[in-house]
């Protein structure tokens, strides 16, 4: 595969597109497909074969669009948008390609929601067709790929990573530049590129997205990382509970080996990468690296002390580089168009954009990327369109069990690693979860540690017995039975599971405490002297709440 | 004295220990491939019962109690076989604060049953995920394969009524 051959692709692709006027995308990613896509998809293409219009539209299924609460959705070449599309409006649909736009099902495109948004790695989600590389190559795809393998040297691709100042996306943050030249240092007999795609924060599902609408994109950046790092075998480690993400991986997989894009002496070149799959199995401990190593090792995913890191000693204990599935998507575009370009945006110690789950009591739900430095207030009030039902807004969780709730005041934060952090949270994976003031946030508290209880891999001491404690206290509080000596044995329990746990699971593990201690301490007061839970959650047997 | 230790034969005749022997293959027998081949399990027989188990820790030569271990780590693994219809209530974050709490309670009152039972006639299988990244459309359910979103205690009701009803 040259540079010319992807050229050639590309024009075959557009010429083929070009003969046909019209067309019609829908959503089959695994939002709009639980709203029965598949069954509008399959309308319009059955509504085409009728009328005869083979050759004047062609229906697609392509990614996310990211409005996911109003799909199914549906994007025409008018250039229309529409929502909860049913599998009977396909008539009207084809109809308004050459008349007016269906007002009934119409979705506007020009509010903050879509207009406010940044895109770097979702640019192909909903446009493309995830299945088919010839449509990721037409739209510039692996292009990135053979300049890295012909035009550069391992060093200038770390360089180039190095100058666009990317950081992990898995929720860390750390520098990916140094991670790779970490692992390009290594001595080792073979190195491993892992991809994270465990993406098991409750809440988060942007990698999810990435993953079902462009599976080329994060299967071309891994490419060129382990190319840069040297590494001659790769994993993709995908959750079990994502089925639709792995089948087209593994589609994207062979089209690339067929295409010479994967596999022995890529491109021509001495450089030869392989690939395998492996589907977690429902640990949430597992996003931690030495973890996930153990679980790709075919064994129960406990962590291990670091160091040494899996840089130096990770997989079969040889280097191996982890990075999260959108941290690869960022790849392409920065060696396309190079790390200056990447480092324009964004803020000072945090480049480039950031893809967040909205979800929660917000008006607008679904996935969102947005530049680095936006405020929180942005995001949720102008792009998510405020709290629904006329509530007042409380908190905004970011972050996942790791993580912390922010509150009002917090709102006119930019959202970059460091604001984030001094404000008691992390950005973690991008699971954004916005509450209003009907969720009580002690029994928010306790949900997160219940979660980081039953997750606990039971390794190490603080984690496995500190969880059961303070989630002990945190039910006794729910219940109106704990006592003022309780909340400072809870408060002592965060700073030692926080200071002696031996993973990230257990040292974060106290994090949605600490945060709700510091923004709402008068709502674990309440509950304690005055057993009331100004929410109306607790205190009530859930029974009596559905009633 | 060194002994050879002969691959075990399958435990039955049936036909799906192709699929796992498949699996063993394909990871070159290799005591890495453990997850992967427990999956192959639970994929063709449903559950992975003690038979199983065995048969897969002697091919790849790793102790029963690792094989054990493993299964029993991973959420995903069950050692019950699960019934004719399960129903996955999310408990995800964005689906607990938008009323899966209250989901649960219904499900286990209409099935008498506990989160990871199934009813005493094998009808339903009661489960509960972490999250299945299906928020935008909170709170959600999985029937059997299918998401269902924005789902009510009304709406679910209907739908186990459906499952539970022996008409015939």
């Amino acid at each position: 595969m040259t540079t010319e051959e992807l050229d050639q692709i590309a024009a075959t692709e557009n010429e083929a597109r070009k003969r046909i006027p019209h067309r019609v995308n829908v959503c089959v990613a695994a939002g709009c497909l639980s709203c029965q896509s598949q069954l509008v998809k399959d309308a319009v293409a059955a509504e085409i074969t009728r009328r005869g219009w083979g050759d004047r539209c062609q229906v697609k299924g392509v990614g996310c669009m990211g409005l996911c609460a109003e799909g199914p959705l549906v994007a025409t070449s008018s250039a229309q948008l529409y929502q909860h599309v049913a599998a009977t409006d396909a008539g009207e649909l084809l109809d308004s390609l050459d008349g007016p736009p269906v007002a009934r099902l119409h979705c506007r495109t020009d509010v903050p929601f879509f207009q406010r948004q940044k895109k770097i790695v979702t640019e192909n989600c909903g446009v493309i067709d995830p299945e088919r590389i010839e449509d990721y190559i037409a739209a510039g795809g692996y292009r990135a790929l053979l300049q890295a393998l012909t035009d550069m040297t391992q060093q200038q691709v770390i360089g180039e990573i190095t100058v666009s100042g990317l950081r992990g996306r898995g929720g860390a943050g750390y520098p990916t530049g140094l991670k790779w030249s970490t692992v390009y240092k290594a001595v080792g007999t073979q190195k491993y590129a892992i991809c994270n795609a465990d993406e098991g924060d409750p809440g988060a599902f942007m990698d999810r997205s990435v993953l079902e609408g462009d599976p080329h994109r994060v299967l071309e950046g891994m490419i060129i990382a382990a190319y840069a790092v040297g590494a001659s075998e790769g994993y993709f480690y995908v959750r079990a509970e994502y089925p639709l993400a792995i089948k087209r991986l593994k589609i994207a997989i062979r089209q690339a080996e067929r295409l010479g894009l994967l596999g022995a002496n890529i491109c021509g070149t001495r450089f030869s990468f392989k690939v395998e799959l492996r589907l977690g199995a429902g640990a949430f401990v597992c996003g931690e690296e030495t973890a996930l190593i153990a679980s790709i090792e075919g064994k129960r995913g406990t962590p291990r002390p670091r160091p040494p890191y899996p840089a130096m000693e990770g997989l079969l204990g040889q280097p191996t580089l982890i990075n999260n599935v959108e941290t690869y998507a960022n790849v392409p575009p920065i060696i396309r168009n190079g790390g200056a370009w990447y480092a324009g945006i964004g803020t000072e110690q945090s480049k480039g954009t950031k893809v967040f789950a909205l979800t929660g009591t917000i008006r607008n739900t679904g996935v969102v990327e947005v530049p680095m430095g936006i405020t929180l207030r942005e995001i949720v009030f102008d792009m998510g369109g405020g709290i629904a039902n006329g509530k007042k807004f409380k908190a905004v969780q970011t972050g996942g069990p790791s993580g912390g709730c922010l509150p009002a005041d917090c709102l006119d934060m930019p959202v970059d690693y460091e604001s984030l952090a001094k404000a008691g949270s992390i950005m973690g994976s991008g699971g954004m979860i916005v509450m209003d003031e009907t969720s009580c946030m002690v029994d928010v508290a306790k949900y997160f540690m219940d979660f980081c209880m039953t997750e606990s891999c039971g390794k190490c001491v603080p984690c496995r017995v500190g969880t059961y404690q303070m989630h002990r206290i945190l039910t006794a509080i729910t219940n109106m039975t704990a006592t003022e000596a309780d909340l400072t044995v809870l408060e002592e329990l965060c700073d030692l599971l926080k200071h002696a746990s031996l993973c990230g699971l257990g040292q974060s593990a106290p994090n949605p405490v600490v945060s709700t201690l510091r923004s709402f301490a008068n709502e674990y007061r309440d509950h304690i002297h005055n057993h009331k839970c100004s929410a109306g959650v607790c205190g009530k047997r859930p029974a009596e709440v559905s009633a | 004295m060194a002994t050879y230790v002969a691959k075990p034969l399958a435990p039955t005749q049936d036909k799906r220990w192709k699929l796992v022997d498949a699996t063993m293959r394909r990871v070159g027998q290799h005591s890495r491939g453990l997850i992967e081949t427990l999956h192959t399990v639970q994929e063709s027989f449903g559950y992975l019962d003690e038979q199983a188990l065995r048969y897969v820790a002697m091919s790849l030569r790793v102790p029963l109690s690792r094989a054990y271990g493993v299964a029993t780590f991973y959420h995903f693994f069950t050692l019950k076989p699960a019934g004719e219809h399960t129903c996955v209530i999310c408990l995800g974050t964005a689906c607990y604060i938008k009323g899966g709490p209250q989901l649960l309670e219904t499900a286990q009152h209409d099935l008498s049953v506990e989160p990871g039972a199934t009813t005493t006639d094998g009808a339903v299988s009661l489960v509960t995920a972490r999250c299945i990244g299906s928020c935008g459309l909170a709170p959600a359910v999985v029937y059997d394969q299918d998401i269902a979103g924005k789902v009510t205690s009304q709406s679910l009701h209907e739908h186990l009524q459906k499952w539970t009803r022996h008409d015939n």
